[in-house]
């Protein structure tokens, strides 16, 4: 599904990314751990194609396509979808409207029918029960005025709606208490399938209670410096990131 | 993102065209005999001609304003041709069928094909044609309500008193200098009269256009609501492509008698100059409109034409607990300069005004509010709120805020609040990563900036204008 080969990634003159490698199967979920400025959410950032992001080296295969020659818009088409640390807001576009145009957007790429107006209300009033939304949030202004973990629960929301085959939460466990990030977690939870992968970013080892990983990796310096199964998150979290750095050399 | 905004701004003029019809046009020039030659033309009165002989003489002592934040190459008003009119009009045609047919191809590839209007929401039509008016439909039905609907010519033949009483008893001949050269040579325009507690039957609509080359278009409405009746005024206009600029000097005047309700929205969208700013419309408007007791008049415009607007609906609330309103959205894009906002002059006691600016500034444009709010010393009570807010997309254009405050009296509330913007590349990041064109984009977040305005106009003219917004905006995503 994605196939990541050494990347490298720079912004503002800054190098980020040193030649990262990563293989993402079908139905997968890895977890990418590291330290503050390892470049986890660059990655995110270079992955969706993002322009302050200037890919300097190695290649990104994702279904069967090199993803770094396509728009950004074009990359969301093909499947990839990224929950933002720190959703943006838009004022006056209503989340209804926005979602539609979306949905419509990505549907119209994948040579979907488009939905009528009842379809995608139903579907968005179903999706909102289950990220515990109020529907309220369906006529407000993008993002506007939401509370940090009503952000959060509107990114799944668009997730549900989009049903990606790619999934990259970029610290969405940021600022969640701990009933927030249940809902959260179920909602990813509910998404997994045998066909549709997760890359999850994460500070810390609590997500993946909720979200349990097929892998872990450990991201410091621009690469992957270790990788193992979940056990891996616990021996983080238990002795820090100190004790990898001689693997890093 | 900037190169995308380059991208979404180039689109062409999507109405840019030029239908040839044979007109009877003057030659340029504008002296005496011209305004007699325009008034003879249309067989005015005396004391119509001596009206616009008294506007020409006080305009050739005015001098051209230039405290505008705007920057042009002054009109040469001796290089304008002041009258033009369709020849097939000179036999005014009774019905659709009679209209020529190349005038209603112009309208097909507007898209508002006369015939569907007719029966689309009840709109009646006024529409001009350069000068003069071409067709005027649903008049039986607005007759059967008393109220008149018709070309401003067809007034001073009709009921001359009404237009003797109230043209230029809101923007005199003297007011300034366009209004000045307009009542010298108005052509024609549209004539609206609401009789005494009659709510008018539907929306009426006028499109504009200017069409013949080097035709400066003067156009001339008066709206009179008599006490306690309510009419709702719909304003649209787009124009073909071409090079030279062309001056629109167009005098609007309102009368809200006690307890009457006017509501005059605008859709303009004339062509605004090519991508380097050649070309364009010069937009010199006057409207102005009078409150009288518990009266209320609320300006809606969406200006996304012309290479050069100076605009200033404005609402003279003379009567006590009267009410003016002013929502407006301004979009500029490549070279365009708009210099438009409001006056509200509070003479009344608690008298109401709410000003609801959006500026929109793309490409190389400036983009200015300039408001008056004026309360006078009897204005006891009276309250202003005015939220101004400015959105910046790319980082060449310009946005400017001229609020100009005058209190008289203590007792008066004046509220102003103002933001700029930009349309971020967090926005856009967003959307596109959400399936999403730039272009979508864009007009989606202009959109929802204008969204306060939108709400404001009647529903057909709601959806035209998000749609002529996604159009001007094109190229403007950086």
């Amino acid at each position: 599904m994605l196939t990541i080969d050494k990347l490298c990634a720079r912004v503002e003159e800054k190098e980020i990314l040193k030649g990262l490698n990563l293989t993402v199967k079908p139905g997968e979920v890895h977890a990418i751990m590291g330290p503050n400025g390892a470049g986890k959410s660059t990655l995110g950032s270079v992955l969706a194609g993002r322009e302050a992001f200037e890919v300097t080296g190695g290649s990104v295969t994702f279904n069967q396509q090199n993803l770094l020659e396509l728009d950004v818009e074009a990359r969301a088409h093909l499947g990839l979808f990224l929950a933002f640390q720190y959703p943006v807001e838009i004022p006056g576009v209503s989340n209804m409207e926005f979602l539609k145009a979306s949905v419509d957007a990505v549907r119209k790429a994948q040579d979907k029918s488009e939905l009528s107006s009842v379809e995608f209300m139903k579907m968005a009033r179903e999706a909102s029960k289950q990220v515990k939304l109020d529907q309220a949030f369906l006529k407000r202004g993008v993002n506007e005025g939401f509370s940090g973990g009503e952000k959060k629960r509107n990114e799944i929301l668009q997730m549900m709606l989009l049903e990606p085959s790619l999934c990259i939460l970029d610290e969405t466990d940021s600022g969640l208490d701990i009933d927030a990030l249940q809902t959260v977690a179920d909602g990813v939870n509910a998404m997994r399938d045998t066909e549709r992968s997760f890359i999850v970013v994460t500070h810390y080892q609590r997500l993946l209670d909720y979200i349990v990983p097929d892998y872990v990796h450990v991201l410091a310096d621009g690469k992957i410096v270790k990788s193992g199964d979940k056990s891996l998150a616990k021996e983080l979290e238990a002795k820090g990131y100190g004790w990898l750095e001689g693997e890093v050399a | 993102m900037s190169e995308q905004v380059e991208h979404l701004i180039r689109k062409d003029y999507a109405a840019g065209f030029h239908t040839a019809i044979d007109t009877e046009t003057l030659p340029p020039g504008l002296n005496e005999d011209v305004v007699r030659f325009i008034s003879a033309k249309k067989k005015e009165p005396e004391w119509l001609l001596e009206w616009r002989l008294q506007a020409f003489r006080a305009w050739q002592e005015m001098e051209e304003p230039d405290w505008a934040h705007l920057n042009y190459t002054a009109p040469d008003y001796q290089a304008i041709s002041y009258f033009s009119t369709p020849k097939s009009m000179e036999d005014r045609p009774q019905s659709l069928d009679e209209v020529d047919p190349k005038l209603l191809e112009t309208y097909e590839k507007l898209g508002i094909p006369l015939h569907e209007q007719e029966m689309l929401a009840g709109v009646a039509m006024d529409v001009v044609f350069d000068s003069v008016s071409v067709v005027t439909t649903f008049r039986e039905k607005l007759a059967e309500a008393g109220v008149l609907f018709c070309s401003i010519s067809e007034a001073v033949e009709k009921y001359p008193e009404l237009v003797k009483k109230y043209l230029g008893s809101v923007v005199p001949q003297k007011d300034n200098y366009f209004a000045a050269l307009n009542s010298a040579v108005f052509s024609d325009g549209s004539f609206v009269y609401i009789p005494k507690g009659v709510r008018c039957p539907m929306e009426l609509s006028t499109y504009f256009r200017i069409n013949e080359q080097n035709t400066g278009q003067f156009e001339r409405t008066l709206i009179i609501a008599e006490e306690g009746s309510h009419v709702s005024y719909l304003e649209g206009c787009t124009a073909p492509m071409r090079d030279e600029n062309q001056l629109h000097a167009a005098v609007v005047e309102l009368v809200a008698n006690d307890n009457a309700e006017i509501k005059y929205s605008t859709v303009q969208n004339w062509y605004p100059g090519d991508e380097e700013g050649k070309g364009g419309i010069y937009n010199f408007v006057t409207k102005r409109g009078v409150c009288h007791t518990s009266a209320k008049i609320s300006w809606t415009q969406v200006e996304t034409g012309s290479a050069v607007t100076w605009k200033y609906p404005s609402c003279v609330l003379r009567g006590d607990n009267s009410v003016g309103e002013f929502y407006s959205v301004a979009l500029t894009n490549n070279y365009q300069q708009a210099d438009t906002g409001t006056k509200m002059i509070h003479i009344g006691k608690n008298t109401r005004s709410t000003i609801i600016s959006k500026g929109i500034s793309a490409g190389k444009s400036q983009n200015v509010y300039r408001g008056l709010v004026r309360m006078n010393p009897g204005a006891d009570g009276a309250r202003n709120y005015t939220q101004c807010d400015s959105l910046l997309i790319g980082d060449r254009c310009g946005a400017h805020t001229f609020p100009y405050i005058e209190s008289k009296n203590p007792s008066a509330v004046i509220e102003h609040e103002a933001t700029t913007s930009k349309v971020s590349d967090d926005q856009m990041f967003l959307c596109q990563q959400r399936g999403l064109d730039p272009e979508k984009a864009v007009s989606m977040i202009v959109n929802g900036f204008c969204r306060e305005v939108f709400k404001e106009l009647p529903m057909e003219f709601a959806v035209e204008a998000g749609k002529l917004l996604e159009v001007s905006l094109e190229g403007s995503v950086g």
